[in-house]
């Protein structure tokens, strides 16, 4: 029988709060950690950004009679206690499919993300994670090309790759620049990188920089016999010119190029993902912008739901943190969401943050970056916790040798493979390190000086966005 | 000045080029390589041996020895090939390869042996 239209203000839990309702495998599934205005039931709350996220108003309209509401609308099917947080609670809310554009992740962030996070009855409100069902999954674009792929353009197997950021990272000229980066190469590192703000100005124009950084590339792959790229920043103030500069990377023969997906746009960087695979370039992603929306831990986004949107979007490198250098990366939370980078299918594990299983069918992966604070003494560490299919960025760590850039290169490509060989051999990198660096240092003036320029630089600040753990 | 030390490498010297994973270590012991060869064979890997001369080894293939070693355990088996592989080809550079057919990929590829270079 049909229902009747009453006109007014219905508890929102009447409607979105449906603890026996068992999710589809086909609805998209999200974790939200709710703190709510002191006296909001935790139902109610939850209920209301079910709501709010999806087909609820503030108020009852007539025309929602003109549609099956029981269909569209998102559910709040399951509330949790947050460990260690007695004012929030977790909410797990259903969305089923009919509510989002097939590939659109503007689509779906805008109504996950939308308004509900202005809501009043909130006091504050995180999107701890997000299931995608694979039916969403394969409508997105993905990777342009994914890790292995990249290994095969690059044909650089079983080990990590090294890259590095040229520093300082604004002022320099054009040729300058390009030195720098010759320096980087030829001492051994597979990539350097624009740093996220080098974009084109008034000091080095990106058609002067392009152009001298493949220059710089040119001569380290004839002198090493290696094939390297440099991350040239396409990320610009309008998608004509993105274009533009892409258009000119590939045409300079550049590998890979660079944009800063958070400030660039998600349906800009779309695209841009979509040329690279068209026209057989790589794609660094940066994510300049995220600390905004991910750091607090009582309110935004939280990093391993931009990290899977990444791999939906379309991008071959992304920043993950490093958990070892200078900027902010809880250690269990980070391998989570490096794994949701990389594999085939995730399981939920609360340990490492992840609430739902991921299962991203034949999507390709994409390869984590650890980069920022990090030099020689990391690397057993880095190699251990992010495994072969990793970048590691040594900024600092490679700039700032004695010797020069070639020499920090090549410091830094020694340790790594000294690490690499020792962890196939079974030994242990996080507790015999220093053996194994020591031992390889013999054999490398460049890595052994490193070695007593960095010894006593540590990072050793709490970290702000832990995982919820239980009081102790 | 006079701590810094230079940066030996140039593209007149044939010497400077390198070779992927493990060119910037000194050789490996034949103990070494059994070591890497235990390691390929534990991640369930198929091993594979490729040689080249040092001229064309910029070239995306290098000549494969036989075929990849599909479900070999035996790691003395592999050693041997990769000798036989050196004794065959006197003055190539001599790579092994782990092919991984699940992640579609080489698992790794690895120099197990540098030709000496004249200049």
């Amino acid at each position: 029988m049909a229902k009747t239209y009453k006109a007014g203000v219905k508890e929102y839990r009447d409607t979105y709060w449906e603890p026996d309702y068992t999710p589809k495998e086909s609805d998209i599934l999200a974790c939200f950690k709710i703190t709510p205005q002191p006296g909001v039931p935790r139902e109610e709350a939850a209920a209301a950004v079910a709501a709010e996220s999806s087909t609820g108003t503030w108020t009852t309209v007539w025309t929602d009679l003109l549609t099956d509401l029981e269909y569209y609308k998102g559910r709040a099917y399951a509330i949790e206690d947050v460990p260690g947080d007695d004012d929030a609670f977790y909410a797990f809310i259903a969305y089923p499919m009919g509510l989002f554009e097939e590939g659109s992740i503007v689509n779906v962030f805008t109504s996950l993300v939308g308004n509900v996070f202005g809501f009043k009855a909130v006091r504050g409100l995180r999107l701890e994670d997000v299931r995608f069902p694979l039916w969403f999954v394969t409508t997105c674009f993905g990777p342009p090309h994914g890790i292995y792929v990249e290994r095969d353009l690059l044909d650089k197997y079983g080990r990590p790759l090294l890259g590095c950021t040229i520093k300082p990272k604004l002022g320099l000229s054009a040729k300058n620049y390009g030195r720098a980066v010759y320096e980087c190469l030829r001492g051994g590192l597979d990539f350097t990188k624009d740093d996220e703000n080098v974009n084109s100005q008034p000091f080095m124009r990106w058609r002067d920089r392009f152009l001298f950084c493949q220059d710089a590339i040119d001569k380290a792959e004839a002198e090493t016999g290696e094939k390297k790229g440099h991350y040239m920043n396409v990320t610009a103030p309008d998608v004509e010119e993105m274009y533009k500069r892409a258009e000119f990377a590939k045409e300079v023969g550049s590998k890979i190029i660079m944009s800063d997906y958070l400030t660039l746009g998600w349906a800009a960087h779309q695209s841009l993902a979509k040329w690279c695979r068209d026209n057989g370039l790589l794609l660094h992603v940066h994510r300049a912008m995220h600390a905004v929306m991910d750091r607090s831990p009582t309110h935004g986004i939280n990093f391993r739901v931009f990290a899977k949107m990444l791999r939906l979007l379309g991008g071959d490198h992304l920043h993950s943190g490093t958990v070892v250098g200078k900027l902010e990366g809880d250690r269990a939370a980070t391998l989570g969401w490096i794994d949701l980078m990389r594999d085939k299918y995730v399981k939920e594990d609360r340990a490492r943050g992840i609430f739902f299983d991921q299962d991203w069918g034949q999507m390709p992966g994409v390869f984590p970056v650890a980069s920022g604070g990090i030099h020689v003494w990391h690397m057993p560490a880095l190699v251990s916790i992010f495994g072969d299919d990793s970048v590691l960025q040594f900024g600092g760590g490679t700039l700032g040798h004695p010797w020069g850039n070639a020499a920090g290169a090549a410091a830094n490509r020694v340790a790594l493979e000294a690490c690499v060989k020792a962890r196939n051999e079974g030994r242990e990198l996080e507790k015999e390190g220093k053996e194994i660096l020591t031992a390889a240092a013999k054999h490398s003036p460049e890595l052994k000086i490193a070695m007593e320029t960095w010894k006593e630089i540590k990072f050793e600040f709490d970290t702000v966005d832990k995982l919820d753990v239980q009081h102790r | 000045m006079s701590d810094v030390q230079d940066y030996p490498s140039r593209l007149s010297d044939p010497n400077s080029r390198k070779l992927g994973t493990f060119s910037y270590l000194p050789p490996m012991t034949s103990d070494e390589i059994r070591k890497q060869v235990e390691y390929i064979i534990s991640k369930g890997w198929n091993p594979s041996v490729e040689h080249c001369e040092p001229e064309y080894a910029e070239e995306t293939y290098w000549y494969m020895w036989k075929l990849p070693m599909f479900g070999e355990t035996d790691v003395d088996a592999v050693l041997r090939e990769v000798d036989l592989c050196r004794e065959n080809n006197p003055g190539n550079h001599i790579r092994l390869v782990g092919y991984d057919n699940y992640r579609q990929t080489q698992g790794t590829a690895m120099l197990v042996h540098r030709a000496e270079i004249k200049v």
